[in-house]
């Protein structure tokens, strides 16, 4: 185990999948000479030279075709899309070739293709390059959708997508780059499409992803301090394929879930999470799911306001106290009593 | 705007469950109107407004508990402003102001999912008497399902009233999860992010099906809630038979001529089209005139920390009740008072309203003498607990016909066995001896019970 940076865990998966396989190369806006807008990518054009480390025009629709087309004959790209909002420019080529191609054509070539593109606000980027569409592929058939929260499965998930043959969008978060962590030293993938108990509890399942995941996590070890809540976080770590059975594990233990995320609530990821318990918890809830999300308005720049917009660790706390208080749970205080064990 | 608050409507009332709104927010509300049904740990009654106005709020759902004094709904006299907001929406539409900036322009949607209706939103919007369905979790309706529950007696601490799983905990039996099944899932949970968790449906379902003890395989135990009438009963008489020393007086009289009396006049009665008698209408008579002329029965012991002991000149007879919901006894006021066919028809209307739990406070308090009459189902001889704060309890068996001594041959007469249990606090052998001698005389000589 090493302690890094969720930055320095993508760095250095990269630069070791690029050492392990000579197929494994990046393209991007600004990654080889500029070394990345995040700086995912420093040093590695200096180490592998422009073949593998290309920085391509500001043409997301053309460099993701072209790494589609080398992903079709065998090479392993790993393209960055220097926020998802710009991936948007790209979704002919993500949507309608890299997710359809295996499938459209029997089978006769995959798309071993991995987008990586952070999404997120909070950086006063303004409305256009803050948000959380990571929706948009989570939705389509032939892709997948990974988001991983912590260094260590930035890690395990990054080694995952480099391998999988089929085209991963890698979710990252601007809010995420400078948090720290424990990273495995051995290089062991993680299997896309498990979600993982991140914090084993009883008394409510908190979900999230990415950022949320984080956030879920800080909000169940900051009441189990104040309150002696026993709060279940879940990772999803993948959003396509959903890992619906750990979810619904967890609801059935529990009777109760809140669901985070980042982008907005209506049609959102949180709306899928909470039909899948429906579906697979329905006889075990002793509360309705609720969903704490993004304001829905395009995000401000104001800080003020886009603090605001943002789903906070006090909206997280509130909602699992309404849902608790709908269970018949005592929140708070500890004194008065825990629910029993 | 007027606070309604729930009643005291009977002396053992602590609280009171809604039963039913007869009427909704928004209704006009007329002086004596019915504006909900309480069930209280006795019976269900009506309440009515003592002012006129319009029902603003409901406060306390329908299926929830309220404490004596408790507001339960607010009626709008128009003597203030507009009713106060729904207290548990107001939480969700704090966090929309603090979560949605101002340029949402149409007001859009919250961040967070909204909160659960307010109680009163709650109900469904139909008729006025229309009873509403009970709303339960999706998690209780499936324990009620696998546990054989009845949530009938059972009220909703949740949101509206929804019955969540804290509400049914006593029901079920070790309905904790087993601490094994809870924790199964536990180590891998725990472990490092590249671990993938262990196939998830067998322990979870261990975990939240209430654990079934091997003792209740072995015993094929099911669990039935505990009613109000039925906690009420465990209560008084746990305290009769711990706090009471109790002794017993058995006689046995030849019952022979009541038995012809009664036939006689139910000849009778029902020839001029009028309702019969039963034995049971002739012992409440007779024991009220025993009452009279040993009134150091019809009395009540004071408590340990009194002066006084409590000596009642009327003579109020309960006669136990085996309603489905559980004993009751309504009492017949004034028994000493009464014809045999007054007390015949009482009794059947007393009984008759506690097997539809609709008897008021006034009939079943005030009692100074409790009978219990297990005749009907074949019983010789049987002692029963006092009836607090009465200090004695007949308990009447059978009436069958049996080999009697007269003279010095044998002779098929009718006898009744009962038994006196007394409070020795304040009644002694001799006195509980007398009484029944006097009961006994009454009995062997009915034409002195209508006389």
């Amino acid at each position: 185990m090493t302690i890094m940076s969720y930055r320095q865990a993508l760095h250095d998966t990269l630069r070791s999948e690029m050492l392990r396989d000579d197929n494994v190369f990046l393209m991007g806006e600004e990654i080889g000479v500029f070394e990345g807008s995040y700086k995912i990518t420093a040093g590695l054009l200096k180490e592998f030279g422009e073949k593998r480390v290309r920085d391509t025009p500001i043409a997301e629709e053309g460099f993701a075709g072209a790494a589609i087309g080398a992903a079709m004959l065998g090479l392993r790209p790993v393209i960055e899309m220097m926020t998802i909002n710009f991936s948007m420019l790209a979704l002919d080529q993500i949507i309608n070739h890299a997710a359809k191609i295996y499938g459209m054509f029997g089978g006769q070539a995959s798309v071993p293709l991995v987008i990586r593109t952070p999404g997120g606000g909070g950086q006063q980027l303004g409305a256009t390059h803050s948000q959380n569409i990571e929706l948009f592929y989570a939705f389509v058939p032939g892709m997948k959708v990974v988001a991983p929260s912590t260094p260590a499965d930035a890690k395990a998930l990054m080694l995952a997508a480099i391998r999988d043959d089929d085209p991963v969008l890698f979710l990252e978060n601007l809010a995420l780059y400078n948090t720290k962590g424990e990273v495995p030293d051995d290089d062991v993938p993680a299997e896309i499409g498990r979600a993982l108990v991140t914090r084993p509890g009883k008394d409510l399942t908190l979900i999230g992803y990415s950022r949320m995941a984080h956030v879920a996590a800080e909000v169940a070890a900051s009441l189990a301090e104040s309150d002696g809540l026993d709060i279940e976080v879940v990772d999803l770590r993948s959003l396509r394929p959903l890992d619906r059975e750990t979810i619904v594990s967890s609801v059935r233990k529990t009777h109760a879930a809140v669901v985070l995320e980042d982008d907005w609530l209506t049609y959102g990821i949180g709306a899928e999470v909470a039909a899948s318990i429906s579906d697979g918890a329905f006889d075990y809830l002793d509360a309705p799911v609720r969903r704490v999300a993004m304001a829905e308005v395009p995000m401000p720049y104001s800080k003020t306001l886009e603090t605001a917009a943002l789903p906070s660790r006090d909206d997280v706390t509130a909602a699992i106290r309404q849902t608790l208080a709908a269970v018949g749970h005592r929140t708070a205080p500890l004194a008065l009593g825990v629910p029993q064990s | 705007m007027i606070e309604i608050k729930m009643p005291r409507l009977s002396d053992t009332m602590e609280e009171g469950a809604i039963s039913t709104w007869r009427k909704q927010p928004g209704d006009t509300v007329a002086i004596g109107d019915v504006l909900v049904e309480i069930e209280t740990d006795k019976a269900v009654m009506e309440y009515e407004a003592y002012q006129a106005g319009t029902l603003a709020e409901i406060l306390v759902a329908e299926g929830s508990n309220a404490d004596i004094g408790a507001p339960i709904a607010l009626l709008d006299d128009g003597a203030s402003g507009p009713a106060a907001s729904v207290p548990a929406g107001s939480a969700t539409t704090a966090l929309v102001e603090r979560t949605q900036p101002a340029l949402v322009r149409n007001g859009g949607p919250s961040t967070v999912t909204p909160a659960p209706a307010g109680p009163a939103s709650a109900q469904p919007s139909g008729g006025a008497n229309g009873s509403s369905r009970q709303i339960a979790s999706p998690l209780v309706r499936k324990l009620v399902r696998e546990n054989h529950l009845d949530l009938s007696h059972v009220t909703g601490s949740g949101p509206g009233g929804r019955i969540i799983r804290a509400d049914i905990a006593d029901l079920l039996v070790g309905g904790t999860p087993a601490p094994a099944a809870t924790t199964a899932a536990a180590p891998a949970a725990a472990a490092p992010a590249v671990t993938v968790p262990a196939e998830p449906a067998a322990p979870s379902d261990a975990a939240a099906v209430p654990a079934a003890p091997e003792a209740d395989d072995v015993r094929g135990t099911r669990s039935v809630p505990v009613s109000q009438v039925r906690r009420v009963i465990a209560r008084r008489l746990s305290a009769s038979a711990r706090d009471i020393p109790h002794f017993y007086v058995t006689a046995v009289a030849d019952a022979q001529a009541l038995m012809d009396l009664r036939a006689t006049l139910n000849a009778q009665l029902t020839e001029a089209g009028r309702a019969k008698i039963s034995v049971n209408d002739l012992l409440i008579r007779a024991c009220a005139l025993a009452l009279r002329e040993h009134p150091d029965v019809n009395v009540s012991y004071g408590g340990d920390e009194s002066s006084v002991t409590l000596i009642h000149d009327r003579i109020n007879i309960g006669v136990a009740v085996a309603a489905e919901s559980g004993l009751i006894v309504p009492v017949i006021r004034d028994a000493d008072a009464k014809t045999v066919t007054q007390l015949g028809a009482e009794a059947k209307k007393l009984v008759a309203l506690a097997s539809e739990r609709k008897l008021t406070p006034a009939q079943t308090s005030g009692g100074t003498f409790t009978i219990s009459n297990l005749g009907m189902f074949g019983v010789e001889h049987f002692t029963a607990i006092i009836n607090p704060p009465e200090s004695a309890i007949l308990a009447v068996g059978a009436t069958t016909r049996e080999p009697t001594v007269v003279g010095d041959g044998l002779e098929p007469r009718y006898r009744l066995r009962y038994t006196l249990s007394v409070d020795h606090r304040v009644i002694d052998g001799a006195l509980a001896a007398k009484f029944l001698q006097t009961l006994t005389s009454l009995v062997e000589h009915p034409w002195m019970i209508i006389a």
